[in-house]
C-alpha cells in the first residue's frame, strides 16, 4: 500500500453525522460473541469428549494394539504358534488379562466413535443415520459384551 | 485438464482418506476376531480348526495387509495428535507425514519376514 496516495478514503459518508467523544458511534457486538441473550447449549460438551476420547484412547492403543501384533505375529513363531493352549497360557496370567480387555474396550469404542463420524459424514437421510448408528451401537455393545465374557469365563479344562 | 467434480487434495487429504479407510478396515476386523476368539468357549478343537486357516498362506497374505493398516493408522494418529496438541504441530504437518511414511516402510520390510516367512516356506517347500 502507498503511503503517498492521497485520494479520498474508501469509507463513504456516516449516517447519523460524524461521531465524536460526546456523540459515541452505537456499540456494536462482536460477532458469535456470548451473551446473556445467547441460547445455552443443550448438547453439552458430547462431541468435546469424544474428541478428546480418540486422541487419549490413540496413545493408548498404539502400545496395545502393536504389542498384541508383535506377540502374536512375530514373537515366538508368529502365528503358527497360535492355538487353545497358547491361549490358555497366556489367560493363565492376570497380566494379559487386564491387556486383552483394556484393548477390548478401547478399540471398540475409538472404533465405534470413529464410525459414528463416518456415517454423520456420509449419510444424508436423518432416518439411514439413524439405522446405521442403531445397528452400529447394538453390534458394538453385544461385541464388548462378549469379549469380556470370554476373558472371565475361560476355562483351560473346558475339555 | 480433468472436468470431473471430484475434489483432489494434496498429501493432507490423502492421509486423511487413508487414516479413515484403515480405520473402518481395522474396525471390522475387531469384529470378527473377537467373534473367532470367542472359539475358546465352545471346544477346544473349534478354536483350532480355525486358527488353522490363519496360519495358510493366502491369509498370511492378509495378515501383512492389517499390519500394514495398523502401522499406518497408529503412525498417522500420532501425526493427528501432535498437530492439535503440540504448538508447532501444524507447521510442521508435512514433515511429520514424510516421517510416518518413512518409519512405516521401514516397520513394513521388517516384518516380510516374520509374517510371511512361515507362508514363504509352504509355498516353495522349505
Ligand atoms: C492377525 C493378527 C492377530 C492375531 C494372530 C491375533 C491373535 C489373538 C489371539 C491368539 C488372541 C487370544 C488371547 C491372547 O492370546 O491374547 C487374541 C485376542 C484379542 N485380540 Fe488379537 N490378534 C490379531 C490382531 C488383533 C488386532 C489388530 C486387534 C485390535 C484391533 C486385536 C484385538 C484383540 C482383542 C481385543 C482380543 C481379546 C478378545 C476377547 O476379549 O475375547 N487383535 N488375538
Ligand atoms: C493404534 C493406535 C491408534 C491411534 C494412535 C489412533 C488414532 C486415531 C485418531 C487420533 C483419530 C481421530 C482422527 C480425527 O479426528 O481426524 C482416529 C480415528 C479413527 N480410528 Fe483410530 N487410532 C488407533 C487405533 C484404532 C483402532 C484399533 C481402530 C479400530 C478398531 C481405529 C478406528 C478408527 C476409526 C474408524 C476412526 C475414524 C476415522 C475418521 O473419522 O476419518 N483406530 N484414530
Amino acid at each position: 500500500m502507498s503511503t503517498t496516495e492521497t485520494t479520498a478514503s474508501g469509507v463513504g459518508p456516516v449516517e447519523g453525522g460524524s461521531y465524536n467523544v460526546d456523540n459515541p458511534a452505537p456499540y456494536i457486538e462482536a460477532p458469535r460473541q456470548r451473551t446473556k441473550k445467547t441460547p445455552k447449549s443443550t448438547r453439552g460438551n458430547f462431541e468435546m469428549a469424544a474428541w478428546l476420547f480418540m486422541r487419549l484412547s490413540g496413545v493408548v492403543l498404539v502400545v496395545l494394539v502393536i504389542g498384541h501384533l508383535l506377540i502374536q505375529l512375530v514373537l515366538d513363531g508368529g502365528v503358527s504358534k497360535i492355538g487353545f493352549a497358547f491361549v490358555a497360557g497366556r489367560w493363565a496370567s492376570p497380566w494379559w488379562q487386564v491387556w486383552d480387555l483394556l484393548m477390548l474396550w478401547l478399540a471398540m469404542l475409538h472404533g465405534c466413535n470413529g464410525l459414528r463420524t463416518v456415517i454423520n459424514d456420509y449419510a444424508e437421510r436423518a432416518n439411514t443415520r439413524l439405522w446405521l448408528k442403531g445397528l452400529l451401537y447394538t453390534a458394538t455393545v453385544w461385541t464388548i459384551l462378549l469379549g469380556t465374557l470370554v476373558i472371565f469365563t475361560f476355562d483351560p479344562n473346558i475339555r | 485438464m480433468p472436468a470431473g467434480t471430484l475434489y483432489r487434495g494434496r498429501e493432507g487429504m490423502w492421509s486423511w482418506v487413508a487414516h479413515r479407510v484403515t480405520g473402518v478396515l481395522i474396525f471390522f476386523f475387531l469384529f470378527v476376531h473377537v467373534l473367532d476368539t470367542a472359539l475358546v468357549r465352545v471346544s477346544p478343537e473349534d478354536y483350532d480348526k480355525v486358527v488353522a486357516t490363519y496360519k495358510t498362506p493366502i491369509v498370511a497374505v492378509l495378515e501383512y495387509g492389517l499390519v500394514a493398516a495398523i502401522l499406518f493408522h497408529a503412525l498417522n494418529g500420532l501425526r493427528v495428535i501432535a498437530v492439535d496438541f503440540w504448538a508447532k504441530g501444524a507447521r510442521y504437518q508435512k514433515q511429520m507425514l514424510w516421517t510416518v511414511v518413512g518409519v512405516w516402510i521401514v516397520l513394513m520390510l521388517g516384518a516380510i519376514y516374520p509374517v510371511l516367512g512361515h507362508a514363504a516356506r509352504v509355498v516353495f517347500g522349505s
